[in-house]
């Protein structure tokens, strides 16, 4: 198995049924499966916080919902986290391409992975950063803990995360 | 009409279905006017109530209407091309459009100037898009979940505001009690 399919594989195998996404270069492969995938409702936004909306709104109707997007949106959604994820207390992985890493080619993605971190930690969101390959096997445990938890939670994944895995 | 009565006057044709309800007075006004476990108020993020809705609809068969209002959708005009492109025909968004961001003291929004919400949502992809005055809204809505198809409804009010208390539900209490409520109708 390929390390995209590991991460749709692990999102499966823990219920979740719908997925919004927002592309990174990164998670082109995540994506592209999920988008024939039946076992997922995929639905694309043009924007973070507005597909936060979106995961907030299918994780009521019944379905676990998660979320896909590169880590230079964490600033646009830090209200949706704080007064809706947060304060209505519903669960949300966030499988995030954290850009700016080491391997990273564009100068500017470092700006905002130099606050990544930070930002995250300043809202408490438990944060999981997956730099080696082999660490996509930890993502079954903490889907579930974000589940029990019904809190958002963070999943980084740099790029000798996705390098490791060719 | 100013929005409250146009709120007041949806109340027996939202009774049955699941509501989102905008931030602010509009979620204040239906919580005075019909509080209900079916109502999902929003206590902050102004924008989502669609983005909300639309993946409330998507995830389980009842009919939801998300009202929202003009100033609000103009923060997450996103919203409308996703609506469009990601049918939901169990779904109804109405825009009470009064031309002002009015739970923050009514400054006019560009949807009172030259900016046709209507023709927005067509010019995104929506297909069923109705322009009312607002003494309309209450039969234009509830042709639009009779019939079964995902309509967006610009309904067009006066701007003003009557006061009302804030609501001192907690958020894991309207969750809760939502989702009973989704559960139940989904059984």
């Amino acid at each position: 198995m390929t390390i995209h399919e590991d991460i749709v594989e692990s999102l499966a195998r823990n219920r979740v049924g719908f997925v919004t996404t927002v592309p990174c270069k990164q998670l082109a492969g995540v994506i592209g499966l999920l988008e024939h995938d039946d076992r997922f409702l995929h639905v694309p936004s043009n924007k973070e916080d507005e597909g936060m909306g979106l995961c907030a709104g299918a994780f009521m109707g019944g379905k676990r919902a998660a979320i896909i997007m590169q880590n230079t949106a964490i600033g646009v959604t830090i209200n949706a986290l704080a007064t809706l994820i947060q304060y209505y207390n519903i669960p949300l992985p966030m499988l995030i391409s954290y850009r700016g890493e080491v391997g990273e080619k564009v100068a500017c993605q470092v700006e905002m992975a130099v606050h990544t971190k930070a930002l995250l930690a300043q809202l408490a969101i438990p944060t999981y950063h997956f730099h080696r390959a082999g660490d996509v096997e930890d993502l079954d445990g903490i889907l579930a803990h974000c589940f029990m938890a019904k809190k958002p939670v963070a999943i980084l994944m740099d790029a000798s995360f996705w390098g490791g895995a060719k | 009409m100013i929005r409250s009565e146009v709120i007041k006057s949806i109340v027996p044709v939202i009774a049955d279905h699941l509501v989102v309800c905008n931030i602010g007075l509009p979620s204040q006004e239906l919580f005075m006017h019909d509080d209900r476990p079916s109502n999902f108020y929003m206590l902050g993020t102004m924008g989502l109530a669609s983005s909300i809705g639309l993946g409330l609809a998507l995830a389980q068969k009842a009919k939801v209407v998300a009202i929202d209002g003009d100033g609000s959708i103009l923060t997450n005009l996103g919203t409308l091309p996703t609506i469009a492109n990601n049918v939901a025909d169990n779904f109804v968004l109405l825009i009470i459009d009064n031309g002002s961001y009015g739970s923050t003291g009514d400054q006019p929004t560009y949807a009172g100037k030259k900016t046709s919400l209507a023709e927005v949502a067509r010019a995104c992809g929506c297909e069923n898009v109705v322009e009312c005055a607002a003494q309309d809204t209450a039969d234009v809505l509830k042709a639009a979940l009779d019939a079964g198809r995902m309509t967006v409804i610009v309904s067009k009010c006066r701007s003003g505001n009557v006061p009302v208390s804030v609501i001192e539900l907690d958020p894991g209490v309207i969750r809760h009690r939502f989702m009973q409520e989704i559960a139940r109708r989904n059984r």
